[in-house]
């Protein structure tokens, strides 16, 4: 049963990242060097916000606090992804055999996006599913049965929002179109916010808001990068 | 995707005149793809054949669009070296992450499902200090202490092997190499073999026993000493790191395994930097005697380079501008219980090195073989000029769809010396310490050290890969990355693991 439900969750959470990275990223050596670049950017902005957090000795206890500082952080290195990227872009493309790798600027944001997101939610996960394995389980005695699940699937939702979180951030910054980089920074804030509520056992109110949070933003991520309902179509219809 | 590639491929045999067709082909290009439909489909089909109008021709445009995909694309009649000068980079650098990565996984795996290897009870005969004390300092001073005594073991066999390769002994390092692949091969992984038995409680009998590992062993030995298809030396190698990685973890006292990380990434920027760094003479004399540095040494990442390896022999010429890198000797083993691995590094090819093979296969090859630009052909000529005497081994370029080890297709008198020199190689010693140091942060039970030290180390190599193309000089490649997990892994453990444990218990995520 735990078996069972280690695979389950860690599917829930990292199959549609898994099902991206294989699809959009594995086979171009230089997407696979942004991404893990974006993960390890992911690495450092977590470093710095655990440090703020270990010295405020007093407000340890407070998660709000180092959760604060965590967002900021991200956001700082998202910014410096970007900033990293676009200085970056002659260079990589010398180094790539695909030489349009920089056509569309949003296909980095994208495989930065899905870097940082992926390690995010590894970093959440990890731990809670190599402890799902067994041999005991949660909500038998104390806590709540749900816990792996809604974990599994907040991870799943955090992933998909830091990408398309990149995606919107970084066109933002393209275009001076600050409404939407605020956008990323409010919706960011709002859904770390309510997985305060976790720890209440509120899932209903934490999970769906989340995941209405989650579509609006890919939403407009697929907006900004171009998209419209009849090239989705398209893009569906033509697969067959 | 696969299918997609190959239909890319049929394409590309087209002209880029067919945009609009080639458009309908690869329908199912994704997220990537749809994100770039902003630009509607014209960069789209200009992303796999843009190159078309780079160089030159239909070739180079095929290279270019199969180049993305895992595929091996069947090659173009003419491998232009300006694109092959182009692919040192990206990806060289997964060529690397990849076998890193194997490596460990096979560690970590194991670190986390036998308990054999966690567990301390018998330590090296270099390692005198035991750390058994429960005060600080005296840890300290005895981590310190085994790692400097194991670093001078090292130091004095890289030396050892410096002299007898200097006094060309060969015989000598060749049994060498051989007797401690073969401990490795036979004694390490019959040990290996029958604690993971043991830890899945799956009986075995010794025949049968018996008889894997002797298939398993001589397998290895015959690949990686003469030949054999380059994925399976290349599994072999791998192997052969980390079952060294697991013994360092195994029988090194706690500390002294930072200690000894630490000491031995100092050890190598020394000896590979430093004018009469014993690496540095090892590389040298391997380049002024134009052979390969011993095969069992190093792990090679030469299928991209095969192609034009077997067409026309000839890439040595252009490796002036396409740095390459090759690790020396991670040594595996030595007669003791310990392994003394040593010689990580990283260093372009030898722009002047006409390696016998190559040359062989240039003189052969390079006549007929078009479509280079004079100034290859010329140096080319000249490596003729050099080496037309040596062993004849002209054979008619080949154009295979396969991409191969050439030596399996060739029966090479001299095994490995073709593409050992070519691609992008790295010490052995270089996976086992990465994979000691990633298996070392495994051991604690916590993955998101684990997984910090991972990516710290990728992000390292990825570096040290930089400076490389940056630098054209021989660079080891421990240095940056160790520093790095060094880091990660210290400040996951004590500040980050903390505070992740708690967003995680709360779910709260950010």
């Amino acid at each position: 049963m735990t078996l069972a439900e280690f695979f389950s969750c860690s599917l829930l959470a990292f199959g549609a990242p898994l099902v991206m990275f294989a699809f959009t990223v594995a086979n171009d050596p230089v997407r696979i060097i942004i991404m893990i670049a974006a993960a390890f950017g992911w690495l450092l902005s977590f470093l710095l916000s655990s440090l703020v957090w270990y010295a405020v000795v007093p407000l340890r206890s407070y998660l709000a606090f180092g959760m604060v500082f965590a967002i900021i952080f991200q956001e700082i290195f998202r910014y410096g992804m970007y900033v990293l990227l676009r200085k970056t872009e002659a260079g990589l493309k010398e180094i790539s055999e695909n030489h349009n790798i920089g056509s569309n600027k949003l296909e980095m944001a994208y495989v930065s996006g899905l870097g940082f997101g992926t390690m995010s939610g590894a970093f959440a996960l990890i731990n809670v599913l190599a402890d799902s394995v067994g041999p005991g389980t949660l909500g038998l005695h104390t806590g709540t049965e749900y816990f792996f699940v809604t974990s599994a699937a907040m991870t799943l939702c955090m992933i998909l929002l830091n990408t398309f979180w990149s995606v919107i951030f970084f066109s933002g910054f393209d275009d001076k179109n600050y409404v939407k980089v605020g956008w990323v920074i409010v919706s960011h804030f709002f859904v770390s916010g309510l997985s305060l509520l976790n720890s209440k056992e509120l899932y209903a109110a934490t999970i769906l808001p989340s995941y209405i949070v989650l579509a609006i933003t890919a939403y407009i991520a697929f907006k900004t990068a171009g998209g419209s309902a009849r090239s989705l179509m398209q893009s569906i219809s033509s697969r067959s | 995707m696969s299918d997609t590639g190959s239909e890319t491929e049929e394409a590309t045999e087209h002209t880029a005149l067919m945009d609009g067709h080639i458009a309908e082909a690869r329908p199912d290009r994704v997220i990537a793809e749809r994100i770039a439909k902003k630009r509607k489909t014209k960069p789209d089909n200009q992303r796999s054949y843009g190159s078309v109008d780079g160089v030159s021709g239909a070739a180079s445009g095929s290279g270019g669009s199969t180049a993305p995909n895992a595929a091996p694309p069947p090659p173009p009649p003419e491998p232009q070296l300006e694109e092959l000068e182009l692919k040192y980079g990206a990806r060289h650098v997964i060529k690397l992450f990849v076998p890193v990565t194997l490596c460990m996984l096979v560690v970590v795996a194991t670190i986390s499902s036998i308990n054999f290897y966690s567990v301390k009870d018998v330590y090296l005969a270099y390692t005198p200090f035991h750390e058994e004390s429960p005060y600080a300092v005296t840890k300290v001073w005895n981590a310190l202490a085994n790692s400097l005594i194991l670093l001078s073991v090292i130091a004095l066999m890289t030396v050892l092997l410096i002299v007898l390769y200097k006094k060309r002994c060969y015989k000598i390092i060749h049994g060498w190499l051989i007797l401690s692949s073969l401990m490795l091969l036979f004694l390490f992984s019959y040990l290996y073999i029958e604690e993971a038995l043991r830890a899945y409680n799956i009986p075995m009998d010794y025949i049968t026993l018996l008889f894997g590992m002797w298939n398993f062993g001589v397998v290895g030995m015959i690949v990686i000493h003469w030949k054999g298809p380059l994925r399976l030396q290349q599994a072999y190698l791998i192997f052969i790191a980390a079952l060294m990685a697991l013994v360092f973890i195994k029988y090194l006292p706690e500390w002294t395994t930072w200690a000894v990380l630490a000491v031995i990434s100092i050890w190598d920027l020394i000896a590979v930097l430093t004018p009469k760094g014993p690496l540095r003479i090892l590389v040298e004399t391997a380049q002024e005697r134009n052979e390969p540095i011993f095969p069992a040494l190093i792990y090679s990442s030469t299928v991209m380079y095969c192609l034009a390896a077997t067409t026309t022999g000839g890439t040595e010429g252009g490796a002036e501008t396409r740095p390459s890198s090759t690790g020396a000797a991670g040594r595996a083993g030595a007669a003791g219980a310990a392994g003394e691995p040593r010689a990580r590094e990283l260093r372009p090819l030898n722009p002047h090195g006409s390696r016998e093979n190559e040359t062989n296969e240039a003189a052969g090859a390079g006549g007929d073989a078009a479509g280079f630009d004079s100034a290859w052909r010329a140096r080319a000529q000249q490596q003729r000029r050099l080496r037309v005497d040596t062993v004849e081994r002209a054979e008619p370029p080949r154009y295979t769809t396969r991409i191969d080890r050439p030596n399996t297709a060739h029966a090479a008198p001299q095994p490995g010396a073709d593409d050992e020199e070519k691609g992008v190689k790295l010490g052995l010693g270089d996976f086992i310490f990465y994979s000691v140091l990633v298996g070392k942060a495994s051991s604690y039970g916590d993955w998101n050290t684990t997984l910090a030290c991972f990516v710290a180390i990728l992000i390292g190599l990825c570096l040290t890969l930089l400076l490389l193309a940056i630098l054209k000089k021989a660079l080891p490649a421990l240095p940056i990355s160790i520093t790095f997990g060094l880091i990660f892994y210290f400040a996951t453990r004590c500040v980050v693991k903390p505070f992740a444990d708690a967003l995680a218990a709360e779910q709260v995520f950010i």
